[in-house]
């Protein structure tokens, strides 16, 4: 058993130094002010400031932003994952497969991609032009951001989706079919109870990392749209606030820690048997 | 047509990627009959019953359900319902929801649904068992929650799936029984598939064995046992000694280096046959010029009989059902009684393993 336990010794002091250690750090920088006598005081200053009204609104669209890409990918993907799993097996992998492979890009490069193609002199206007509609401002707009967030969370939706299909026992559907169920039927009855968790488990993916994205909304949507993690990084790296900066991502990781609570408790409530 | 029939197949076929599963089958059950669909693994027997379930569709021929053909008739639109084999209850409802299930699509009040289905969970025996989920039920438990949530429906017919392949030796024959209550008390017409001979022996109104995709023998249990129509038959349905010989002429056939007298009559004189024997017909006596002697090879005791091989002098090895016992070593005789003889049609169904032994 000791031995065993060994194991986890490397993971553990890794996680001490680049986790729990930051979080106390963070956590003393939101909550302790240095007086100029240099003795420690708590305080919730730097919280209520972060609280403004100008934070909070970048926070409220960064939440915004991510609760549409997790919609947009969650009406993408199910059908998706719906279709691949009808598939024959082995074209169902390969379907899956070109779904997966620009996963294997780093997806800042993928961004930049689009940067290039979205600009207002190349394909994409280009087309629109030929098409004999008037050319378009498409980066640096909105729109712009939440097609990079979807076009890089979708795979995080889709995989735990197909997963869950994938578990799904065909005999179910035959029993469902000779229950009476008609297709629409067999799906709300059935599939979608059965695939609930992948849902959850998509939304957890694409949600809680739309949130705190920013490179994407940087390189996509300019100056124009400020997400929350923009913010952050100029309280740090530009005002050197360190303090506001530290209670805004408190403010961030409390939210964080809500939304996964009422996730997990919508799961919790619709799958007694335990789900997969 | 008959009125009672509720199911007809007309020369179904069925084949998969070219190869062919079922071939010609010509089929009809009555109402309120048990049928079970007999046969061994591979046979046809549940491509069959997923036919009528409407989960394939056949080849050619037609099924006619109360005089209509159900050939294009999705399975959610045919009066009948299912226990699949490995019960397929739906992990994420509980006892109630799942056999609630059926009635919940048809959109019945709520109290209509609550009564109906612990009028069906008291009849499988489980009431009070709705809250459950159904992974802590146990096997036996789960097939009755499957039953319960196909009997709920009110169906025509029930197809069963080997239902019972899954439980242990005891309950199976408990299910058998209380299945065959159920059969009786709902009067709904069961059709059973089961590779089981005993368990079809004893529970069916009607049997159909089946093999390489075609009906063997179609027959009351009786029938299936006492006549077999071919060696197959003869061995699948209970334990059988199977032997080629010849007919020499009417009544008299000629095996084991012996004339026997038979009671089968029609066939050509000399013509070769195959001779049925079953294990519990044969008396072992002291050997004689009547009886087809040889030496005993082994005995096991089988608590209601003795299970005795003989190994005759022509080197075939007899298969004896014996309340008495016998030396292991000792020198036998087989002697049979004309009605203990079948005779049968050489045909490429026959399972006769022992030595071409005739002239």
């Amino acid at each position: 058993m000791n031995k065993k336990k060994a194991f986890a010794v490397p993971y553990i002091v890794w996680m001490i130094i680049f986790t729990v250690v930051p979080l106390f750090l963070i956590l003393f920088y939101a909550f302790i002010h240095r007086t100029d006598s240099g003795s420690l005081v708590f305080t919730t200053e730097y919280i209520k400031s972060a609280l403004s009204g100008s934070s909070m609104s970048v926070l409220i669209l960064s939440l915004e932003y991510a609760l549409i890409t997790t919609v947009i990918c969650l009406v993408l993907a199910y059908p998706a994952a719906l279709f691949l799993w009808q598939l024959k097996s082995r074209i169902g992998s390969i379907v899956n497969l070109l779904f997966m492979l620009p996963m294997w890009m780093n997806f800042l490069l993928r961004t930049y991609a689009w940067r290039a193609l979205l600009d207002a002199n190349v394909p994409i206007n280009q087309f629109l032009q030929w098409l004999g509609l008037p050319a378009m401002q498409l980066l640096y707009t909105e729109g712009a951001v939440i097609f990079g967030l979807v076009y890089n969370f979708l795979p995080f939706m889709l995989l735990p989706i197909y997963t869950a299909f994938t578990k799904i026992d065909r005999s179910y559907i035959q029993a469902a079919e000779d229950l009476g169920a008609n297709k629409w039927q067999t799906l709300t009855h059935v599939i979608l109870p059965l695939t609930k968790p992948g849902i959850i488990t998509g939304i957890t993916m694409v949600f809680m990392p739309a949130v705190t994205s920013f490179v994407i909304s940087r390189l996509l949507g300019g100056s124009q749209t400020m997400m929350f993690d923009d913010l952050l990084e100029n309280q740090f790296m530009l005002l050197k606030d360190w303090n506001t900066g530290s209670a805004l991502a408190v403010i961030m990781m409390v939210l964080m820690l809500i939304s996964m609570a009422l996730v997990r408790k919508t799961d919790d409530d619709s799958m007694p048997g335990g789900g997969i | 047509m008959d009125k009672q029939r509720l199911v007809l197949l007309k020369n179904v076929s069925k084949e998969f990627d070219g190869v062919e599963v079922l071939s010609n089958i010509n089929l009809y059950i009555r109402k309120n009959e048990f049928l079970t669909l007999l046969g061994p693994s591979g046979c046809g027997k549940t491509t069959l019953l997923r036919l009528l379930g409407g989960f394939e569709t056949p080849t050619s021929g037609d099924i006619l359900f109360d005089g209509k053909s159900i050939v294009n008739t999705p399975p959610y639109r045919r009066q009948l319902n299912t226990v699949f084999q490995r019960y397929a209850l739906f992990p994420h409802l509980n006892v109630f929801d799942n056999v609630a299930f059926g009635l919940k699509i048809k959109k019945l009040p709520k109290e209509e649904i609550r009564q109906k289905v612990e009028e069906k969970l008291k009849l499988v025996g489980l009431a009070g068992y709705g809250k459950r989920t159904t992974d802590t039920l146990s096997g036996g438990q789960q097939q009755r929650v499957a039953i319960a949530r196909a009997l709920v429906n009110e169906p025509e017919l029930l197809l069963l799936d080997e239902p019972l392949g899954a439980l242990d030796l005891k309950f199976r024959k408990e299910m058998q029984l209380e299945l065959k209550r159920m059969q009786k008390q709902l009067g709904i017409t069961f059709v059973y598939v089961t590779h089981d001979q005993e368990e079809a022996l004893s529970m069916s109104d009607t049997i159909a064995v089946i093999d390489n995709g075609r009906i063997q023998q179609i027959g009351t249990p009786e029938m299936i046992y006492n006549e077999p129509v071919n060696s197959f038959v003869a061995d699948f349905i209970g334990e059988s000694n199977i032997i080629y010989g010849i007919m020499k002429e009417d009544y008299v056939a000629h095996f084991s280096g012996k004339d026997f007298r038979c009671l089968d009559r029609g066939y050509n004189d000399n013509e070769p046959v195959v001779v049925v024997v079953r294990p519990e017909d044969i008396k072992l006596v002291p050997p004689t010029d009547n009886t087809i002697n040889g030496v005993v090879t082994s005995i096991v005791f089988m608590g209601v009989h003795y299970e005795i091989r003989l190994k005759d002098d022509n080197g075939f090895e007899w298969l004896i059902q014996s309340i008495d016992s016998a030396e292991v070593g000792s020198r036998m005789g087989i002697y049979l009684d004309p009605d203990d003889i079948h005779i049968m049609d050489r045909s490429q169904y026959d399972t006769a393993e022992s030595l071409e032994i005739t002239q």
